[in-house]
């Protein structure tokens, strides 16, 4: 393969990682609008959107279609639980309760998984075909498409969902003030839910999306979320146009660095991006760094 | 240490004397003393940094990975002495541990501890990888026992070594929190505002418990090493590191006794769950999330509770 | 010639649109005891916050003792000699009343994590001077019997008490109280009148926000007005009842006069 078409190959693997990142990274955004707190747990929705969907279409051999939506709304309600019985109760505990109650969770669900799945990992098939696509000499699974064209519908639809519905500008109006959001009639436990639920289904999305193109086991949600938050981080928390183009940027860069220098070293790539931006402008590329000292952290 | 740490720290000295007749020669339960003891050492650093100072680490069990493979490669590779490889390994901690946490303890929260969890990810992924000198996923075997002058410390007498460093740290921990320091570690806990105002540099304080801790850490890798003789990668992933969290939290963040409790315990529930492999990690999510929800201040205020006494904050120093 | 304590020369802090400061200067004589006042969101605390450190001015210099103190942090600020309390209680409460006032000794002592852990004889020492001292302020404020109790524990008028015993504490030139009778009752706010004065006693300077206008007229050598960022009035107690503008300025607003 020339150069030329190693690049296109790696650029499309990028495309791919950087969807499921940005995905990642649009549910730690929406929690955190929506409650100021980060989700450790958003790589555990992922993971168990990917073993759902195995469930679903292996298992109770149900149409993809069908599969894909029950999988949806299985994690969703799996968000949602974990809002009312893990979250909610700890609404006024302090931050490090907060992140642990989040890290708790995490551990639980991997559990969880573990116990219903094992420690291996599953397969899933494309969804049109395991027969790839030529361009350019490089060799693109079919299966890329759809996850990159899964990722524009739902980022459209998010984005929609957040800037044109009253819905969505509510739950932006509780991360940054609770107490006038509910005086203007917002019910802002129902936001808080609604965000755990949606960063729920976001991330089921992006699990039973992947899982074609890299299997799912019970542990991937750490690096995962590890990764997607650095996209979050990195497009300034809090901006959902921030959150895409930042985990595409890290998806072609862990792909060009795996492909190009390292395999072994690349889940460091994204991480030592994540420690970066950290250290020297946590309010990303997107964000003001004012902004960014006002907000709660 | 205060008055009321006395009669604790004389009587856990004289059950550790007693230790080995209470083993009566088991090499499995004299084997999980020793854990204890390790797992204990590393939590009393956590319980310095977390509970004392009020800052929080997803990734320590980094540190306890570069002590024990400080001392393992050394001793291993380049025939170093095990004393000379344990002090190494507790600078090269030191080091990593001031330069990683001068940037990240200036972080609020959130950020802090999701860089603390990359950051342990990240060494995690560097044993794995830089497989010439640590020997990457198949570990590092070989690592000398430790001898004193000649005779090997093994069994009962590591059992004392190991507790002995416990007894220390715990001294001087205990030492360091009724001091000067302690004072402005917990002062950058209670109000950093207020404590800058009074003229204490939080961030040189946070920067340096950060520090103490990783040593903390290191000398219990070490000592580890040198017990196990073979290491691997596996023992300083991402969920040690919560293991340890897990054993501050659980045994209870307000006190130091707290860590070690939560040591102990935490250190024994493996045992048990050893042969419900499936549930294990279920196990560990389903106890922290129970300690957080309905026992928040851990275990040790817990009992304290049940005995009738008053959990103290601002407890008074004679 | 008087000792200049405190300088400030066009002082400036804005917040993005918002000019919190504008065109401030003034000065701080030793042994003053120098008030400001202003309408609510008039610039007083955010002024605090100035000069000991915790945000940077936009524009302007302040000089403490002579010595420019542009760029530098809070701690260094304390330690050069510039105490003060908060306008929302600022105490330790994960520590006793005690161990809040010798925290107040952090910047004039030294021992390290070294000689603490290890319990030296000098760390003892130090220790125990620590203690005195503390007790000593405790005494000074009326608190000593409360030493032993949980900071927080303690009813809200002996809490503004102890943090001016930790500011004092810190040995300093310059004492900034941010509205310490806030929260008082008629006879706490004597006391506190008594103690400032006492305060000055020993040497201390003091700047003092303050609503209690009773308060103020009543200990304040100097008084500095100010409203929407910028110094209206300047002068004497008496000037400043009958200036113009400073009853302008407060005309249509209620002023708590306790």
């Amino acid at each position: 393969m020339t150069l030329a078409s190693q690049l296109i190959q790696y650029l499309f693997t990028g495309l791919t990682l950087g969807s499921i990142y940005a995905l990642v990274a649009l549910g730690f955004t929406m929690i955190y609008n929506a409650t100021g707190i980060i989700n450790l747990a958003q790589g555990e929705f992922v993971m168990l959107g990917g073993l759902i969907m195995v469930f679903c279409t292996m298992i109770l051999k149900l149409p993809l279609f069908l599969g894909f939506v029950l999988t949806i709304i299985g994690v969703t309600l799996v968000g949602i639980l974990f809002e009312r019985l893990a979250i909610h109760p700890l609404k006024n505990a302090s931050l490090i309760t907060l992140i642990m109650i989040t890290l708790a969770g995490s551990i639980l669900f991997r559990g969880v998984a573990m116990f219903l799945w094992g420690k291996d990992p599953y397969a899933l098939p494309p969804f049109s075909g395991s027969r790839p696509v030529h361009f350019l000499g490089a060799t693109i699974q079919l299966q890329i498409f759809w996850i990159l064209a899964i990722t524009l519908l739902a980022v459209l639809g998010i984005g929609f969902f957040f800037n044109r519905t009253l819905a969505g500008k509510a739950m932006i109006a509780c991360a940054f003030n609770p107490l006038a959001a509910g005086l203007v009639g917002i019910n802002v436990r129902r936001m808080v839910l609604f965000s755990f639920g949606l960063s729920a289904g976001v991330g089921a999305i992006a699990g039973a999306i992947i899982t074609p193109i890299t299997l799912m086991e019970y542990d991937r949600g750490p690096l995962l979320a590890l990764k997607g938050f650095a996209a979050a981080v990195l497009g300034g928390l809090g901006s959902g146009v921030g959150s895409i183009v930042a985990g595409f940027l890290i998806g072609i860069l862990e792909s060009m660095g795996a492909g190009l220098i390292s395999s072994g070293y690349k889940d460091a790539i994204a991480l030592v991006v994540l420690l970066m931006i950290l250290w020297v402008k946590p309010s990303g590329l997107f964000g003001s760094a004012e902004e960014s000292g006002l907000k709660k952290f | 240490m205060r008055k009321s740490d006395y009669y604790p720290i004389l009587l856990m000295a004289l059950a550790v004397i007693l230790f080995p007749l209470l083993a009566g020669g088991d090499g499995y339960f004299i084997s999980l003393l020793v854990f204890m003891g390790i797992n204990g050492l590393i939590s009393m650093g956590l319980s310095l940094l977390m509970g004392y100072a009020g800052q929080i680490s997803l990734g320590h069990a980094a540190f306890y990975g570069i002590g024990a493979y400080s001392s393992g490669i050394l001793t291993t590779k380049y025939s170093f002495h095990p004393v000379g490889a344990f002090f190494i390994g507790i600078l090269f901690s030191a080091l990593i541990a001031f330069l990683v946490g001068k940037p990240t303890l200036r972080l609020k929260g959130h950020y802090m501890a999701v860089a603390t969890l990359g950051f342990g990810e990240i060494l995690f992924i560097v044993f794995n990888e830089l497989s010439l000198l640590t020997g990457g996923p198949s570990g590092l075997s070989g690592i000398p026992s430790l001898t004193f002058f000649g005779h090997p410390l093994e069994g009962a007498a590591y059992l004392y070594l190991v507790w002995g460093f416990v007894i220390f740290l715990l001294l001087f921990s205990l030492n360091v929190i009724n001091s000067r320091v302690g004072r402005a570690l917990r002062a950058v806990h209670g109000s950093e505002l207020a404590a800058n105002a009074m003229g204490v540099d939080a961030s040189r304080y946070k920067v340096q418990v950060f520090v103490l801790s990783a040593i903390y850490a290191s000398m219990a890798g070490s000592l580890y090493a040198h017990f196990v003789t073979f290491i691997s990668p596996t023992s300083f992933s991402l969920m040690f590191s919560i293991l340890l969290l897990m054993m501050v939290v659980v045994g209870g963040t307000e006190t130091i006794w707290g860590a070690l409790l939560g040591a102990t315990v935490l250190t024994l529930l493996p045992e048990y769950l050893r042969g419900l492999e499936d549930f294990e990690v279920l196990a560990y999510g389903a106890i922290l999330m129970g300690v957080l929800l309905f026992m928040p201040r851990g275990i040790l205020q817990g009992i304290r509770g049940l005995l009738g006494k008053r959990g103290e904050v601002g407890a008074p120093s004679p | 010639m008087t000792e200049q304590v405190l300088r400030v020369q066009s002082f400036e802090k804005s917040f993005g649109g918002l000019r919190a400061i504008e065109a401030l200067d003034f000065t701080v004589a030793a042994g003053q005891i120098k008030s400001f006042i202003g309408p609510n969101g008039a610039g007083k605390t955010t002024l605090f916050n100035l000069v000991t450190g915790i945000l940077p001015p936009t524009a302007g210099t302040f000089e403490f003792a002579g010595r420019t103190l542009n760029g530098l942090k809070p701690h260094a600020i304390a330690r050069l000699g510039i105490s003060r309390t908060f306008q929302n209680l600022e105490l330790f409460g994960n520590m006793t009343a005690l161990e809040n006032v010798m925290l107040g000794r952090h910047s004039r002592t030294a021992a390290g994590i070294f000689s603490a852990g290890l319990r030296l004889p000098g760390m003892r020492r130090e220790e125990r001077q620590i203690k005195e001292k503390a007790l000593e302020e405790l005494r000074f404020m009326g608190l000593e019997n409360k030493a032993m109790m949980g900071a927080t524990s303690l009813p809200l008028g002996e809490q503004k008490l102890l943090e001016i015993a930790r500011a004092l504490a810190t040995q300093p030139k310059l004492l900034l109280l941010d509205e310490p009778a806030a929260g008082l009752n008629m006879r706490e706010t004597v006391k506190l009148s008594e103690t400032i004065l006492r305060i000055r006693e020993r040497g201390i300077t003091v700047m003092l926000v303050e609503h209690d206008m009773s308060l103020v007229m009543e200990i304040s050598d100097e008084v500095l007005v100010l409203n929407y960022g910028r110094k209206i009035a300047e002068g004497r107690p008496k000037e400043i009842q009958r200036h113009p503008d400073v009853i302008a300025a407060y005309l249509g607003e209620e002023t708590q006069n306790a």
